[in-house]
């Protein structure tokens, strides 16, 4: 496997607070990762500490299994971090070519990645004048200029309009279809479920959870049922060995197996048993409800 | 070191106020040239300033590194711009992400002092050597490449001031407090504070020591005025019964001093931007 970034026992304390605690976790090469949190949970000071503008307090991190030095490994990555910090009084043009100075890479890319984004007429204009928007995409143009090996993005959407918001996110799906790793922070659940295979949950800078989005919880999904027969179909359901609990909820019955059971097996039994459905799904929690029992486990 | 010149000219080249004030830096260095222009043409009293011998070589090279060294604040405001507002912008930040290190950061900025300081030397000297040329009555080789230890202490004097003026941005992260910060460091801290607690500590001649070593005193010790080494005035001060007896060379040891806390400021720059969480 190839790795890209390896954290262990990182900690970070700002004065008496710990932002970050004894935090370690890995991102190979070709996933897309999400971190996961509430505001405050530490999310951008691990991506600070790990891209050389925050120091840390303790432990270790390494890029490329430690290849090289942490600023030379930076010059592999693309990376936006809360707000596009670029030059006011310069274009778009001479802001990149500066990007392309300090990666050391050549300065040919430019025009191909401002049109990805959208912004190949603008280039000309001074970044001051662009709207969070365009400024946001701009960043996102920078980012890539070196092609890099991963793309990080910190709450990427913050403060956009939903045409801004939706604009990033096909921007971000079309570089994850192109096989760049990506490692994407925020707090919006949905952004995150959307593009992201893999997960770190970080709650007051603890590591709850880190791997892949299907296995975070050990859970079957769970059936959603409608049938006129609701009685006799409760009676079966209580006996079945197969289901822990269910639930009646005017008439939408949701069950939870306890082992791995699929809808047409379900049907099938039913139908044996004279129980007609007139509705039936099986769902997999979504990445929110997951994430609340995760962070309410936690909790107690 | 070409690559940090380079990320650092982008910087500075495409802002308009330090294009314009660099511009009028190097006019208002040209434009002393002028001077040579003031002739009073009005019998009985006729004058011409450049026939008074403030062109005659070497006294032109220590005129000329005097008058063009108070034109230093001109960069100064630049430097100390262009340094607070990379925290202003949040443009560092981006910097280090994008994969130039703290040391390199620095040293972009410190590499743009240099050359500025070098090319505004070698300004000083072609304006100074063509007025020179000019008007002044000794025209020997020897008598011309006398003196120039005056610019050696000009670009020490620039290093020094411009490397304090980067510290300063960096420390106070917004310019215009970084260029009152100056002013207080000069006029309260150096020369009220450190000139009379030495005073009261150490005496008079103490407090002349210990101000030999603060860093703006130094800077000016570097090259001391040159009004009352011009003979017009000494003939004058002379006939008042002062005796003006002052050392107007350059000293080894104010060079010293100057490198010295240059050192001091770089090395704090580096400590500041290595601590600091972004």
């Amino acid at each position: 496997m190839n790795t890209i970034l390896t954290v262990s026992n990182l900690t970070k304390k700002f004065g008496p607070l710990v932002a970050v605690n004894n935090l370690s976790f890995t991102i190979e090469k070709g996933n897309v990762y999400g971190i996961l949190g509430p505001n405050g949970s530490g999310k951008s000071t691990t991506l600070g500490i790990v891209l050389n503008v925050v120091n840390r307090t303790a432990g270790e991190f390494s890029w490329f299994n430690g290849a090289t030095t942490t600023h030379d490994a930076l010059k592999k990555v693309g990376a936006i971090i809360e707000r596009p910090n670029f030059y006011p009084y310069m274009t778009a043009l001479q802001n990149l070519k500066l990007v392309c100075k300090i990666k050391e890479v050549p300065t040919a890319k430019i025009a191909e990645k401002l049109e990805l984004v959208g912004l190949l007429d603008r280039k000309d204009s001074k970044f001051k004048t662009y709207s969070l928007g365009m400024k946001q995409r701009l960043a996102i143009a920078s980012a890539l200029l070196n092609d890099p090996e991963i793309l990080i993005l910190d709450e990427p959407t913050n403060g956009l309009d939903p045409q801004g918001i939706h604009q990033i996110r096909e921007i971000i799906k079309k570089i994850a279809s192109q096989g760049t790793t990506i490692l994407l922070a925020s707090h919006l659940l949905d952004e995150v479920e959307k593009v992201c295979s893999h997960v770190v949950i970080l709650q007051k800078g603890v590591k709850l959870y880190a791997g892949s989005v299907d296995q975070m919880l050990a859970s079957f999904g769970f059936f959603e049922l409608r049938t006129s027969q609701e009685q006799n179909l409760i009676t079966y359901l209580e006996k079945d060995v197969r289901f822990s609990s269910i639930k009646n909820e005017d008439g939408l019955i949701t069950a939870y197996p306890k082992e791995d059971l699929s809808a047409e097996e379900l049907n099938k039994t039913l139908y044996e048993k004279g129980i007609i459905l007139s509705h039936l799904s099986k769902r997999k929690e979504s990445l929110e409800e997951q994430f609340l029992t995760l962070t309410k486990n936690a909790k107690n | 070191m070409i690559r940090l010149l380079q990320i650092e000219f982008i910087k500075l080249w495409n802002n308009r106020a330090s294009k314009f004030l660099i511009f009028a830096y190097f006019t208002l260095i040209l434009c002393m040239a002028l001077i040579a222009m003031i002739r009073i043409d009005r019998p009985p009293i006729v004058f011409n300033i450049a026939d008074q011998g403030i062109f005659n070589f070497p006294y032109i090279w220590h005129l000329n590194t005097w008058i063009a060294s108070w034109l230093k604040l001109f960069f100064a405001i630049v430097i100390v711009s262009m340094t607070a507002n990379e925290y202003s912008n949040k443009t560092i930040k981006q910097n280090l992400i994008d994969g130039l290190s703290k040391k390199e950061f620095l040293m972009s900025k410190f590499l743009m002092v240099i050359s500025f300081s070098i090319l505004s030397t070698i300004f000083v000297f072609l304006v100074s050597l063509i007025l020179g040329l000019l008007y002044s009555d000794f025209n020997e080789i020897s008598i011309i490449f006398s003196d120039l230890s005056y610019f050696l202490g000009y670009f020490v004097k620039l290093v020094g001031f411009f490397s304090l003026c980067l510290f300063l941005g960096l420390l106070v992260k917004r310019s215009a407090f970084a260029l009152g910060f100056l002013i207080l460091w000069w006029g309260i801290f150096e020369n009220l504070i450190i000139r009379f607690s030495a005073w009261w500590l150490f005496g008079k001649e103490g407090s002349e020591k210990v101000m030999h070593f603060m860093p703006l005193e130094a800077m000016s010790n570097l090259i001391v005025e040159p009004i009352t080494k011009f003979k017009a005035v000494k003939s004058i001060s002379t006939q008042l019964g002062a005796n003006l007896s002052i050392d107007y060379a350059v000293h080894w040891y104010n060079i010293l001093i100057v490198l010295g806390w240059t050192t001091i400021f770089i090395y704090l720059s580096y400590a500041l931007l290595k601590k600091r969480d972004l």
